[in-house]
């Protein structure tokens, strides 16, 4: 790097640590391919066996196994393997009788809906909580953030879906039950965007639009909760440490308005940390709505998965972990990276 | 002398005489600070529950886990049956008492497996420093950008379903925090002069590693095992509810959640019964583990 630097200047120096951060990227991406390549290369079932049958001849079931190409070294099968993804082949799933890639596109936007209306929830009740509560340290709203903090470390997701469904579905009759909308609308609206609170507004459809709202909406409180927790906290603990800062003492004795401290002064510094904990907090929920999506019947990708995993349907496994898992390390590596570009401190 | 032992003057002697007493003084310390702390002793009251019942188990449920009477079938929570019963008839609270075993079963086995790994990967890591460091905090870091619950899922996918795959899946992705746990806390002693004295006096990497430095990094991977066991619970209830974790009959809080899920609409007990057990377990492990990380580990109360 020292070299690089002397050839190139000072441009190479702000961007050795760029290309270097890169690598570490790629390097985790082939990693999660390794880590999916070896989970496919573990399972006791012969995918041999899958396509031929098990009572195919000896010389049926060899050629079929040199065709597969599962005679070559583990390397060049990895390739091959990887070859494939980057490609965006990820097999055929055997419930669904689709490619995997295929069935994914289009289970990938409830999730990411679900997801967003949760971080959305997160962000704007985390952040203001999380601020008061640092500026009025012992507060009600102080204590109210670390019993939610406590909350969303010890309450399963699943069972608080549970319970929401008992209370505020089967008792109060508030939300919508188990799917993405009335059954009798499902499938009326026209896909545009694969997000269906978008696509009948499109639509101008409002009854499509209510009804798909009072699904979205329990799932998503839930899935915001858990942000919440997270988001307010780590706001907080942010704030905390700004406002024990020297230069807010300065600003204090210059007899700046306490508005303008904690919202000018203190807020400022930490929005790009914000924006780390939030992308965390997204891959976070994306992971968490596999969950969520079992419980409330939603048609995403962690449904997709659960109902692969009963079904032994390995490649739709892998490949709804491989996306998952591509998301979470793309919006992680991501919002690390944007905190590198927008942090000076951080340049150093 | 024989008098003064365990005595307060003795336990907080400024200069033990013995090794012994210099850890049962610290010893002494700790549980002082921890007393002070109320949601400390809150969480070690709830934990300490836990062992007692997953060990009584069968003296103190009133009735059998496994058997039931079909005409008992999903009767509400009644003085005879504190948590009602299930689709079977089985009573739950006797059901969620013996899961206490399981659930204590996992923990301790994850634990067990991951904790040991990291520690040894993060010393190994620290102390060389140079390329292995580089290889090892690599491996690590992939791991760590995993996203943990769907990458246990795929390892239970493909192990097959059952506890003891599903400790091995959560173990997998347990580890990588407490490396990079340990490394840190290595990084710190690594060139102190007590290292360079036992190296000079001769003694072999291995040793170094093993008698010096993990030692050190005990305490704060200790915290750290502690705040995840909520995680692990959670982790573990979750595999369990999606049928891959303990399977039926095996009174498993997540596969028992998971079985209520069929009546949840008339019959919500069979469901949200089991989930106040994980609930208030967590949150044992929870509130235990902050208590301690105040007492052990000061500086780490910022990185979370």
């Amino acid at each position: 790097m020292a070299q690089a630097a002397r050839m190139f200047g000072p441009l190479a120096t702000r961007a050795a640590p760029l290309v270097w951060f890169i690598v570490i990227i790629l390097m985790t991406f082939l990693g999660l391919l390794a880590i999916t390549f070896v989970i496919g290369r573990v399972v006791p079932i012969d995918p041999v066996l899958a396509v031929v049958g098990d009572r195919a001849p000896r010389a049926t079931y060899e050629a079929a196994r040199l065709a597969m190409g599962l005679d070559d070294p583990l390397v060049v099968q990895f390739f091959r393997y990887v070859g494939d993804v980057v490609q965006g082949n990820l097999g055929r799933s055997v419930s669904t009788g689709r490619p995997v890639a295929e069935d994914l596109a289009r289970v990938f936007p409830a999730t990411l809906e679900m997801a967003t209306l949760g971080i959305i929830i997160g962000v704007t009740i985390g952040v203001p909580m999380g601020v008061i509560a640092a500026a009025r340290q012992g507060s009600w709203i102080d204590q109210i953030i670390r019993v939610l903090a406590l909350a969303g470390y010890a309450i399963p997701a699943f069972w608080l879906g549970l319970v929401g469904l008992v209370i505020f579905y089967a008792h109060f009759r508030l939300v919508g039950g188990p799917g993405r909308i009335n059954i009798f609308m499902d499938g009326m609206v026209p896909v545009r965007t694969g997000l269906l609170l978008v696509d009948s507004l499109i639509a101008g459809d409002m009854r499509a639009f209510r009804s798909a709202f009072s699904h979205i909406i329990l799932p998503g409180t839930i899935l915001g909760f858990f942000s919440l927790a997270y988001i307010a906290r780590m706001t907080r603990s942010f704030m905390l440490e700004q406002l024990g800062q020297e230069y807010i003492t300065t600003a204090r004795v210059k007899g700046a308005p306490e508005r303008v401290i904690i919202w000018r002064h203190a807020f400022r510094p930490i929005r790009v940390q914000l924006i780390t904990v939030i992308g965390l907090s997204y891959a976070g929920l994306l992971e968490g709505s596999v969950m969520i999506e079992t419980v409330f019947s939603w048609p995403g990708i962690g449904n997709y998965l659960t109902t692969a995993l009963l079904n032994a349907d390995m490649n739709a496994v892998l490949g709804a972990t491989l996306v998952i898992g591509a998301v979470f390390i793309t919006i992680n590596k991501g919002s690390d990276l944007l905190y590198r570009l927008l942090d000076p401190r951080a340049r150093a | 002398m024989s008098m003064a032992i365990f005595s307060r003057d003795w336990l907080l002697s400024e200069d033990p005489e013995t090794r012994a007493q210099a850890r049962l003084g610290q010893f002494y310390r700790l549980m002082r600070a921890l007393m002070r702390n109320p949601l400390a002793m809150v969480g070690l009251a709830i934990i300490v529950a836990l062992l007692v019942v997953a060990a009584f188990a069968p003296w103190i449920a009133p009735y059998s886990p496994l058997q039931g009477s079909l005409q008992n079938r999903l009767q509400p929570p009644s003085s005879a049956h504190w948590m009602g019963t299930d689709e079977l008839g089985r009573d739950i609270l006797s059901r969620v008492i013996h899961g206490s075993r399981i659930t204590l079963y996992i923990v301790l086995l994850v634990a067990v497996i991951s904790a040991p790994l990291g520690l040894i990967v993060g010393a190994v890591s620290g102390y060389f420093g140079g390329w292995v460091d580089k290889v090892l905090m690599g491996f690590t870091d992939i791991f760590l950008s995993m996203p943990r619950l769907i990458m246990a899922l795929a390892f239970v996918a493909a192990l097959g379903p059952g506890i003891e795959n599903a400790v091995i899946a959560i173990a997998i992705t347990a580890w990588p925090v407490y490396a990079r746990i340990a490394r840190a806390e290595t990084l710190t002693f690594r060139t102190a002069e007590f290292i360079s004295a036992v190296q000079m006096q001769g003694a072999s990497h291995a040793r170094v590693i093993w008698r010096h430095v993990i030692p050190l990094c005990l305490s704060s991977t200790i915290v750290r095992v502690t705040l995840d066991m909520a995680g692990i619970i959670l982790t573990a209830a979750g595999l369990g509810f999606l049928g891959l974790g303990a399977q039926p009959p095996l009174p498993e809080w997540g596969a028992m959640i998971s079985r209520g899920r069929a009546f949840i609409l008339d019959q919500w007990w069979v469901a949200t019964m089991p989930g106040f057990a994980i609930v208030i377990v967590s949150l044992g492990f929870c509130l235990f583990g902050d208590g301690l990380r105040d007492v052990l580990d000061p500086k780490g109360k910022v990185k979370v």
